[in-house]
């Protein structure tokens, strides 16, 4: 019997990822599309891959069914796929969709080859490693808590049956001492996590869920991408108003706060963070912020001096985004480039709606740092 | 290792073959002999993803197919007791983790659809080797990837597999057209025009009685005749038999549509008999586990499967269900001798109820369906307004203000019509080619006979896109949308939507 679906499933898997890398723009843009599945590995929703054939269309949707009911009473909703004649007529696009699970590896290097991103240049060598337990092994010592079951009834089995102590047909297996196997470990070395990305994101009033939306999405896509580029990454989320505070990723996307707006607030704090976590010898940092552009007047100075001062020298890379927001958008972006003019390491990015993401990670990430 | 064949049974489960095999002989089941094999789950997904077969052609469906059944598998949400193979011997698979009641039940139920399908009239004509064949399409397309490529192989596979429904499913029964000797080459030396009658006569004779302006009249006038002659001669439902003969194809893509021409026909009647097919199997694992093949410790497991099998919901009618209880139903009916023009013409209620002639002719009229009919004959002979009411069947259809499928119906008619119509062509459309030399460009002109549901346009386009890559002249299907007539149109490189006009077509002809 020859059995060689894998190659048949090879190939399907190539088609979905043909198919993923020709609508990737549209799944850049709609970062809502993809659904996560675990640590490495997200879902993305794909119209069905169907060989099309000559079929019956819509008024046809219907058929002969089994229970009980009265006329007019619902059997079932379109997405349930009722097998009559023809079965359930679908619309141009809205065909039956498959999840496809797709490494998250591998989505970044689509993302890759549609951005034409450059790969990073990690900064330094510096690469901590750390030992790992791993429980890889096994040995004739150990305590009972770690006693390897089947190996342990599989020696006993061995033991009784080649001294003729076994019994087909009283099969009494009773280990001894010597026929016990413990699990054991060793320790591996792991390159230890040495890159971090910060967020900085304004939630006073003016940002409303359809930018941060937009942010998550472009947060999603630029994990994904420097996740590929790094071992591992640690991530840390900064939300300010007129003062700023170090969050988790739940509260970074949900807070929403009323009151005014002054960058310096985060940058000192992501400074501090820097300083007393990230030592910028041993980490490859980078920060990203999002803000609709409004700052307190007088808090500019402060903040680029922050920004010159502290987070350009230790960081890889420092993205402003600049997201429009209902309220009309700021000026902060622009004092930002009448400030630094054309410096290597600060990227902007002025991000008009969700089609703007495309070019903004594209624009961030193109700069290969 | 143990020197354990893969596949083959463990001696229990042989032990059992031999037991449920003679149940079945003792029932008058009448079948090829039967392998059965033991596999694992895994392997049972890839190979029910190939359409039963081990091995079949590299086609990426396949993997497709596989992901969902093994994903369907993992998750807990399906399982596949058991699958059966038209061959001679006839093959069928056991998945090794199923309980012993399980493969006890499973080997009954396919011991019903060798009978099946050795008996079935609708399955006369298949090829009984097609194990054997199906493997070696395998390695001729292999060959064809090999020496053209891979991707380009798998797109014209893809385009054929769009045309693989529009074969003629009662050709293998009817002689259309008279068949050509393959080595009959007069038509072929036979000059143009020599067609024309002409009498022997002496040489002196023969401008009397051949008149030569008589002659090239007669000459003129034939010749006319075969241009005016349609082509095809009638409208040719077997469309793949037409591009095979008829379109410019290389030799490999000729000799894969024959390998898809070949795989559509074998299938087809299992799409014809499913109701009937799985209702004869189900009936024969019920019959022979019930009255033989179990024991008291058995029953509540067989029950629970075996209602697991006939289960139905709202939308799906579970042709398990349908068939087993039709075969039921006529079992009962014969035995009683419920039927004939007596019984028919009875309008009392409680008399039809207990109408008994002790007639006994139950079991021999299932053998004599299971022989004669296929889906679409049965439920028109067999279903009735009884059954019907019995077995609350309903017609449901979408209703765009609610959004959701609703009961439309309890009526009779209307049940046994809307089910008739899902039978009728394997539930598609009817379609054949009725012009090959349309406007006498070579254009290919299909017709769809219209009976009250329309195409699905979207697909149509995408369908006269493969159709295209085969024919490479402009590709016309003539159906209706929207309760007017229509001409959908490919012609390479982009689509049309006209409604059908006539005089659209002399303007261009002339």
């Amino acid at each position: 019997m020859v059995l060689d679906i894998e190659r048949d499933q090879r190939r399907f898997k190539q088609i979905v990822r043909g198919r993923i890398r020709e609508n990737l723009r549209k799944y850049i843009t709609h970062g809502e599309m993809i659904g996560r599945r675990g640590k490495d590995a997200v879902s993305i929703p794909l119209p069905q891959l169907d060989i099309p054939r000559f079929r019956f269309g819509k008024n046809g949707s219907g058929g002969v069914g089994q229970g009980d009911g009265e006329v007019g009473d619902p059997v079932g909703k379109p997405g349930d796929d009722p097998a009559g004649s023809g079965g359930a007529g679908s619309e141009p696009g809205s065909g039956h969709l498959i999840e496809v699970e797709v490494n998250l590896d591998e989505l970044a290097e689509m993302l890759g080859d549609e951005l034409e991103l450059p790969h990073v240049e990690p900064k330094g060598t510096a690469s901590i490693s750390a030992e790992k337990a791993k429980y890889n092994s096994v040995r004739q010592t150990g305590p009972e808590s770690l006693r390897h079951f089947k190996r342990t009834y599989l020696n006993a089995l061995r033991r009784q049956i080649s001294t003729g102590n076994y019994l087909p047909d009283d099969p009494r297996v009773v280990p001894i001492k010597s026929d016990k196997q413990y699990r054991s470990w060793n320790d591996v070395p792991r390159p230890e996590v040495n890159a971090v990305v910060i967020y900085l994101m304004d939630v006073s009033g003016s940002m409303t869920d359809d930018q941060k939306q937009i942010v998550r999405t472009e947060a999603f896509w630029i994990d994904a991408w420097l996740g590929k580029q790094y071992k591992g990454i640690e991530k840390r989320y900064i939300i300010h108003d007129a003062v700023a505070k170090e969050v988790d990723e739940h509260t970074f996307y949900h807070t929403r706060e009323s009151g005014g707006t002054r960058i310096s607030s985060a940058y000192k704090v992501c400074a501090q963070l820097i300083d007393s976590t990230f030592p910028v010898s041993d980490w490859n940092i980078y920060c990203f912020q999002f803000s609709d552009g409004d700052n307190w007047g007088d808090d500019n100075r402060q903040a680029f001096e922050l920004l010159n001062e502290k987070l350009l020298p230790a960081a890889n890379l420092f993205c402003y985004g600049q997201v429009e927001s209902p309220y009309g958008s700021g000026d902060f972006i622009e004092a930002l480039r009448k400030q630094f003019g054309e410096n290597d390491k600060l990227a902007l990015s002025e991000i008009a709606d969700k089609e703007g993401i495309y070019d903004s990670i594209k624009l961030f990430l193109g700069k290969g740092k | 290792m143990a020197a354990v064949e893969p596949g083959k049974l463990t001696p229990e489960l042989a032990a059992i073959q031999v037991e449920i095999e003679g149940y079945a002989r003792g029932y008058g089941l009448d079948f090829f002999p039967t392998i059965f094999e033991l596999i694992d789950a895994d392997q049972l997904n890839e190979i029910a993803a190939r359409g039963g077969f081990p091995t079949r052609y590299p086609h990426w469906r396949f993997g497709m197919e596989y992901e969902q059944l093994s994903k369907g598998y993992h998750y807990g949400l399906q399982k596949i007791y058991e699958m059966v193979i038209n061959n001679n011997p006839c093959y069928a698979y056991l998945m090794r983790s199923n309980g012993l009641i399980d493969q006890k039940m499973v080997m009954a139920h396919v011991y019903g659809h060798c009978d099946f399908f050795k008996n079935n009239q609708w399955f006369a004509h298949t090829n009984r080797k097609m194990m054997d064949d199906v493997a070696n399409h395998g390695t001729r397309i292999r060959r064809i990837m090999d020496v053209v490529g891979v991707e380009d192989v798998e797109n014209y596979i893809d385009a054929c597999l769009s045309l693989e429904d529009l074969i003629d499913v009662h050709s293998p029964f009817i002689k259309r057209r008279k068949v050509a000797d393959r080595f009959d080459f007069s038509a072929e030396r036979q000059p143009p025009g020599s067609r024309s009658q002409r009498f022997d006569a002496k040489s002196y004779m023969q401008p009397f009685i051949n008149p030569v302006d008589k002659l090239r009249a007669q000459q003129d006038r034939l010749k006319e005749e075969d241009e005016s002659r349609p082509f095809p001669e009638n409208p040719e439902r077997d469309v793949l038999l037409f591009l095979l003969e008829h379109a410019p194809l290389k030799t490999w893509q000729a000799d894969i549509l024959a390998i898809i021409r070949d795989e559509a026909y074998y299938f087809a009647p299992q799409a014809q008999t499913k109701i009937m097919n799985e209702g004869w199997a189900s009936y024969w694992h019920s019959t022979i586990m019930i009255n033989q093949g179990l024991t008291a410790a058995d029953v509540v497991n067989y029950c629970d499967h075996h209602s697991g099998t006939m289960a139905s919901a709202p939308t799906q009618l579970n042709p398990y269900k349908v068939g087993i209880e039709l075969f039921r139903n006529i079992e009962d009916r014969w035995n009683r001798g419920a039927f004939g023009r007596e019984y028919d013409d009875c309008d009392d209620h409680d008399r039809r109820k207990n109408w008994n002639t002790h007639a006994g002719l139950g079991r021999e009229k299932i053998f004599e369906v299971r022989r004669i009919h296929n889906d679409l004959t049965f439920i028109d002979e067999f279903l009735t307004l009884d059954f019907v009411r019995e077995h609350k069947l309903f017609r449901f259809g979408y209703n765009p203000t609610s959004e959701a499928y609703e009961i439309e119906s309890r009526e009779f008619p209307r049940v046994k019509q809307q089910l008739l119509e899902s039978l009728t062509n394997r539930g598609r459309p009817i379609i054949a080619v009725v012009d090959g030399n349309y406007k006498n460009r070579g254009e290919l002109f299909l017709q769809h006979q219209y009976s009250g549901v329309e195409l699905q346009l979207e697909q149509a386009r995408d369908t006269l896109e493969n159709l295209h890559r085969l024919w490479n002249r402009p590709v016309h299907i003539a159906t209706v949308l929207e309760d007017e007539e229509a001409v959908i149109s490919f012609d390479g490189s982009e689509h049309q939507l006209q409604s059908a006009d006539p005089a659209d077509d002399s303007e261009d002809a002339a």
